[in-house]
């Protein structure tokens, strides 16, 4: 079941590529939309230096030398580049990465991220994820709507420590895709059949789609 | 002059306090025969420059677990259980940076620069007590830059005179690294002819390198073992 709504938040962002784009794919849910770009010619990205990232390999090609951001074992395609972290975060920070695609445990009504630091728990890690909140050109979360213990991601206002002061353009969760205009956060659309009360209800404030024709439509 | 030395020969580059640079992400690119010979030393309150701690139990792990780091600073610790708890004890003091912050911060070392301006950390805990400055109305904090008093690299191939080539995401933090020690270390899995590198895919000058060791590690399925 968590299964299944994993692949539907990666199959929607898969939606949202275009060809052409160079994109960083974070760890977990943010992995997947990889196997539903289809046709789709992306780039990949992965910040400790690659650009042009492939699959995974098969026995026969693995090379333990050659892995992605996850440390997994990648591949690379025809084109490809290596570089060195400096010029692979220079790509990121200095906005030459068209879209970064980023795991989540809080997003804030107005896209603020939080989503390298869990509170109470010894915070040792924090990677790229402050680098690509800060740098890429659109960013995009991946997250279940809620955890484990039902409580809302989509929150008035972090509890959990800041990624940065950027704000998200998207938020795709299993229940509905979100953005984020200055006035707060609003519904795009729904990808879990409730309606925008019952939905209201469930993350604990009101919600309204970003297209208001929507609002009134039934489901 | 030929800078490749024997593999014990380098215990004696280090001493008690030293900041090093070890370059390698999880432990891809990681200067493995060397930091095996820091276990060989009597050197301790060590300052490691790294992305992680070493992973799989190898690497800089191994130099951890020994009781010769006093301080990481790095990017991800949080997969090296040992050192959260050792944090957690207050026996390890670490610096997190975010990976870009930290790859920049090594490159200006290495380049003369003293520091730069980056927006990213801006308004997180990572940003407590750091100098914030609007630059064409955005937000920045001041990062110093990082050097070491050695620091150790992994390369594909060195020749006699310390150029390097890298192999794939093995290079990720040894070009800066390489340019930012004192004393800069290359362990390679070939040392070849000079003139056997094409000039024109050199990344590490030789300038930069020190001294060139020949790696006792090779790679096996999804592990780096030891040949000989």
């Amino acid at each position: 079941m968590s299964q299944d709504k994993r692949h539907v938040i990666a199959k929607r962002i898969a939606q949202e590529l275009e060809n052409g784009q160079v994109v960083n794919l974070g760890v977990g849910i943010p992995t997947l939309v990889a196997s539903y770009l289809d046709e789709k010619e992306v780039y990949l990205q992965t910040e400790n230096g690659l650009l042009g990232m492939g699959p995974s390999p098969s026995e026969d090609e693995l090379d333990i030398d050659l892995i992605n951001a996850g440390k997994e074992p990648v591949t690379y395609l025809r084109g490809a580049s290596f570089f060195n972290s400096a010029d692979s975060f220079a790509l990121i920070r200095g906005g030459h990465v068209d879209v970064a695609v980023l795991g989540t445990l809080q997003v804030d009504v107005y896209g603020e991220i939080a989503n390298w630091a869990v509170p109470n728990q010894p915070i040792l890690g924090v990677g790229g994820a402050m680098d690509l909140v800060a740098g890429a050109k659109k960013v995009i979360v991946a997250a279940t709507l809620f955890t484990k213990d039902g409580e809302s991601k989509l929150v008035p206002q972090l509890t959990y420590k800041t990624s940065g002061i950027k704000r998200v353009d998207l938020f795709v969760s299993d229940y509905a895709v979100f953005t984020f205009p200055p006035d707060g956060v609003k519904v795009v659309e729904m990808l879990e059949d409730v309606t925008i009360e019952e939905l209201s209800e469930k993350v604990g404030f009101p919600l309204e789609y970003l297209n208001p024709h929507l609002q009134t439509s039934s489901r | 002059m030929s800078k490749i030395v024997e593999a014990c020969g380098i215990r004696q580059l280090f001493k008690s306090g030293d900041q090093i640079l070890a370059g390698g992400f999880g432990l891809s690119g990681t200067p493995l025969t060397i930091i095996d010979e820091l276990l060989e030393t009597d050197i301790w309150d060590l300052t490691i420059v790294s992305n992680n701690l070493g992973d799989n139990g190898q690497g800089l792990h191994k130099l951890f677990m020994q009781g010769k780091i006093k301080k990481a600073i790095g990017s991800f610790f949080s997969i090296n259980r040992e050192a959260v708890i050792a944090w957690t004890k207050g026996e390890l003091d670490i610096e997190l940076l975010p990976q870009g912050t930290l790859a920049e911060a090594i490159r200006c070392g290495g380049a003369g620069i003293g520091g730069f301006y980056t927006k990213t950390a801006v308004g997180t805990e990572l940003a407590q007590g750091k100098e914030e400055r609007i630059i064409d109305g955005e937000r920045y904090i001041f990062e110093k830059a990082i050097k070491g008093d050695v620091a150790i690299v992994r390369a594909a191939k060195a020749d006699r005179l310390g150029n390097l080539v890298y192999h794939t995401t093995a290079r990720n933090f040894n070009p800066m690294m390489a340019t930012a020690g004192k004393i800069v270390i290359a362990e390679v899995d070939e040392i070849v002819e000079v003139g056997a590198l094409d000039p024109e895919y050199i990344v590490t000058p030789h300038a930069y390198v020190d001294y060139v060791i020949q790696s006792k590690y090779v790679k096996s399925g999804r592990e780096y073992v030891e040949s000989r």
